[in-house]
């Protein structure tokens, strides 16, 4: 059963392969000479509705897919994924790096008509992203005030240095910011505008009807001159993914966002002239597939049996055959995307070697048993992908073949996240880390010692590491940015030496597009950009 | 009179069933791992640990097991079915959002399965072993045996990506504002798809009931009775052998109007219906315990409804069962 589903994954898989290559060398044509078209509706994909579509709440790409249109951030980031000024129009840092300043854009107005000050930057900040949105949470820890010496100056007090860098890698996802003047009564979380966001963007929220569809239309009103193109935005809410291919061909969508498709039919669109499918215009959300070790199992405690398990994984051979173009070879937590931070393939890595896997298996003293099985292990994978249901199967036959036995266990969203990270009901895991621009804001805390039991994606393996733990909180804090590079370097050599998780796949989402988009992809987070660009051509 | 107390004794009956299965229901959930704050961890990509407690005690999860039940019971015989943790909103506005769809799609499939099934069982069992019924009995097998995700798939990809005839999802069109009768049409014709889909498989079914049915009715003595009394043969099938051969299609329609309510799951989401069935799907992922029993009790209703009217069309179409009552 298992094994015929993997020879038809993998066909088709082949032949994404050729056909994505041709589109991923000329993702865009040339464009440049046409003039954009006022109007149109753009329907996009909506795979799986949230509670709430409010980015200052909360962070994931199902949020800023609706809200990123409707809320803007402070800053986001350019083509060539440098920080550029949305709502702020420039900043500043202290030398202590304990205080970064703000100037703000000059006549925003909410979609409600008020004006936009610094007033709602220091209410968001201390109230939302330093009390609610995840990871925001995190990043904001030290932040202790946020002054307002005028309405366009917003003044951000730390208790400990803000690296600059990091701050402005990290707010084009943490730092949209909400109105005060409808948040600012009752409970945050229950506001009705949490589901019928208010903000600056291009585009204007209209309806939301649950289960169905959700409406923006164009901003007349919007700062930027002339801009949005687009009339409106609907986004229609298809959870079968082989349905939302269908309703791609038939017309009734332009862009299916983050991987929304199966692999086959990804491969399939990939071929017809009508669409577009690339990994552009994703690259701010590289992800890593991973192997997460539970430490409570001697045999997994013991380096050379962890080692031993890279060792025995072909993975070259996975990502050819399983995931084509849509993955490449990863060599740690920080992907090579990451243009900051990576340090280079230069670090401990673990290539195929069935032999030398048997050795250490064998020095280890994990002799085979009469039946040719050493010890079994319980296999968690996560349930957000294709991917990591063939990768969890890819494992487990590897495994078999040392000597080590596996058995999968599958659980939904949340059951896998109470198992595998509150429970520690596991002896190896395997889903996603995905990497948000700098590593302190959701690589490092998978790695630090002292997460509280039960926080998701974190360190929950039972391992710890002083100089790990150092150089980690170092980084934090360091204001030079070539020291940071060389602290994260140091970082990635020492954990891919230890191996308490193993990365190694990196993946890029996937877009499939209308042909007729234009100004599409041409951020590294277009998908949860504001769109003010993007227009559809006749 | 009769009808008054038959509906009492139901009713009376199937109370407990359903406290029963209310508790049941809650119960199994407490097994699954996790609950309603993983589920939104799951979705956000994360959240660290403090989050995660505020949020439990904003969904009331810091109580214990046999509290929680104890507050969903007793505001249970308040008819209040309480609030949904991933809506945002009482479970009886998210409930009563999502019925019409699934009545409309349940009630037109099963009219479909039920005429045409009825039609093509008399037609197949008038002919019995000739060719017209070899040819609807292997075509009732072929819908049986095919899965309704496959279906609803391949009509998509005929009917809406090549022909271009039928919407491929959604309840209504979105672009365009419809009202009164062209909302209705607009629906209607988004509906047409689904209802084939749904209602194939239940066709199958309702066909091989009446053929057996029929085939059994018309070798009963008083058939033979009415064919000597010179009655032609249209008389005897329409007059005599239908009517009794209808009582085992009616039972299976009380049965299946439950199996209905749950099992559009798949045809919902393939066509992008915002019903019941993608609603309780969503609430078990998501762990949202207040709208899954709300559903089960709304379902639960329901079936109890459609049993009550199957229990009088019995009466209405074989007097001898009223008469034991």
């Amino acid at each position: 059963m298992d094994t015929k589903r993997f020879e038809m994954t993998r066909r088709a898989a082949l032949m994404t392969s050729a056909a994505i290559a041709a589109n991923v060398i000329n993702p865009m044509r040339a464009f440049a000479q046409e003039t954009p078209r006022r109007g149109g509706v753009f329907f996009v994909h909506y795979g799986a509705e949230q509670r709430q579509l409010n980015p200052s709440l909360q962070a994931s790409t199902g949020v800023y897919i609706i809200g990123g249109k409707i809320q803007e951030n402070l800053v986001d980031l350019d083509a060539n994924g440098q920080p550029v000024g949305v709502l702020a129009e420039s900043w500043e840092a202290s030398p202590d790096g304990k205080t970064i300043t703000f100037k703000l854009r000059k006549g925003v107005t909410w979609h409600d008509g008020k004006p936009f000050t610094s007033a709602d930057v220091q209410f968001t900040a201390m109230n939302m992203w330093k009390k609610i949105l995840n990871y925001g949470t995190t990043l904001q820890l030290f932040l202790t005030a946020v002054d307002t010496p005028d309405p366009l100056t917003a003044v951000f007090r730390y208790e400990r240095p803000m690296p600059l860098n990091l701050l402005l890698r990290a707010l084009p996802d943490l730092g949209y910011v909400s109105a005060k003047h409808l948040y600012e009564n009752g409970d945050i979380r229950q506001n009705p505008h949490n589901l019928a966001p208010v903000g600056t963007g291009p585009f204007k929220f209209v309806q939301y009807e649950r289960g169905q569809y959700i409406i923006a239309e164009r901003n007349p009103n919007y700062w930027r001159p002339n801009a949005p193109y687009l009339d409106r935005i609907v986004w229609r809410v298809i959870t079968d993914r082989s349905a939302a291919a269908a309703q791609m061909e038939a017309g009734q969508l332009h862009y299916s966002p983050f991987s929304g498709l199966t692999i086959s039919d990804m491969a399939r669109l990939a071929k017809d002239k009508r669409f577009i499918v690339s990994t552009k215009g994703n690259e701010g959300n590289a992800r890593t597939n991973t192997i997460e070790f539970n430490f409570r199992r001697k045999e997994l405690a013991d380096i050379r049996v962890r080692r031993a398990i890279a060792h025995a994984i072909n993975v070259p051979f996975f990502i050819e055959n399983f995931l084509g173009d849509f993955a490449k070879l990863g060599t740690g937590p920080i992907p090579s995307t990451s243009t900051d931070f990576y340090p280079g393939p230069d670090t401990p890595q673990y290539p195929y070697d069935k032999a030398l896997a048997t050795k250490l298996l064998d020095e280890a003293g994990f002799k085979k048993g009469a039946d040719g099985t050493r010890f079994s292990l319980r296999l968690l994978p996560a349930p957000w992908g294709e991917d990591i249901s063939l990768w969890a199967t890819f494992v487990q036959q590897a495994l078999g073949e040392v000597g080590i036995k596996v058995e999968i266990v599958r659980n939904d969203g949340g059951g896998f996240l109470r198992q595998v990270y509150n429970d520690w009901n596991f002896d190896l895991a395997t889903g996603w880390h995905q990497y948000r621009s700098d590593p302190a804001v959701s690589t490092t805390v998978w790695y630090r010692s002292g997460q509280p039991k039960g926080a998701p994606w974190t360190n929950q393996w039972g391992w710890q590491d002083a100089a790990v733990d150092k150089v980690i909180d170092d980084a934090a804090t360091e204001l030079d940015p070539v020291k940071r590079k060389a602290l994260y370097a140091e970082f990635v050599k020492r954990v891919n030496t230890e191996l308490p998780i193993w990365m190694p796949i990196e993946q890029i989402f996937v877009t499939v597009i209308s042909a007729k988009a234009r100004n599409h992809s041409n951020t590294p987070r277009w998908g949860s950009s504001s769109w003010h660009d993007l227009w559809l051509a006749e | 009179m009769r009808i008054l107390s038959l509906a009492g004794r139901r009713l009376a009956a199937s109370i407990p069933t359903l406290i029963l299965i209310l508790i049941g229901v809650f119960l199994l959930l407490q097994f699954a791992p996790g609950d309603t704050v993983d589920a939104m961890m799951a979705q956000m990509g994360g959240g660290d640990a403090a989050t995660a407690r505020q949020l439990r005690q904003f969904y009331g999860l810091d109580l214990s097991v046999p509290a929680q039940l104890g507050n969903y019971l007793w505001r249970l015989v308040r008819f209040d079915l309480g609030f949904s943790s991933i809506y945002g909103k009482p479970v009886a506005t998210v409930i009563a959002e999502r019925l019409p769809p699934t009545i409309l799609l349940m009630t037109a499939s099963l009219s479909f399965a039920f005429f045409f099934g009825l039609v093509f069982g008399v037609i197949a069992a008038r002919g019995v072993n000739k060719w017209p019924d070899t040819i609807i009995s292997t075509l009732g097998l072929v819908f049986y045996a095919t899965p309704s995700f496959w279906f609803g798939l391949m009509a998509i990809v005929v009917f809406s990506v090549y022909l271009q005839w039928l919407p491929p999802g959604g309840f209504e069109d979105i672009g365009l504002a419809h009202t009164g009768i062209w909302r209705t049409l607009d629906i209607a014709r988004h509906l047409i798809l689904p209802t084939l889909t749904l209602g194939l498989i239940f066709l199958a079914i309702y066909l091989r009931i009446m053929r057996a049915s029929m085939l059994e009715v018309l070798n009963l003595d008083f058939v033979r009775t009415a064919r000597a009394k010179g009655l032609d043969e249209t008389r005897v099938i329409v007059r005599h052998v239908l009517r009794n051969a209808l009582l085992p299609m009616v039972t299976l329609i009380g049965l299946q109007a439950g199996t209905m309510l749950g099992g559009s799951v798949v045809v919902e989401s393939v066509f992008s219906l915002p019903g019941l069935g993608r609603l309780a799907y969503e609430s078990v992922v998501q762990r949202d315990l207040n709208t899954l029993l709300g559903i089960i009790f709304v379902s639960a209703l329901v079936v109890i409804a459609v049993n009550f009217v199957v229990d009088i069309l019995y009466a209405r179409l074989d007097p001898r069962i009223s008469a034991e009552v």
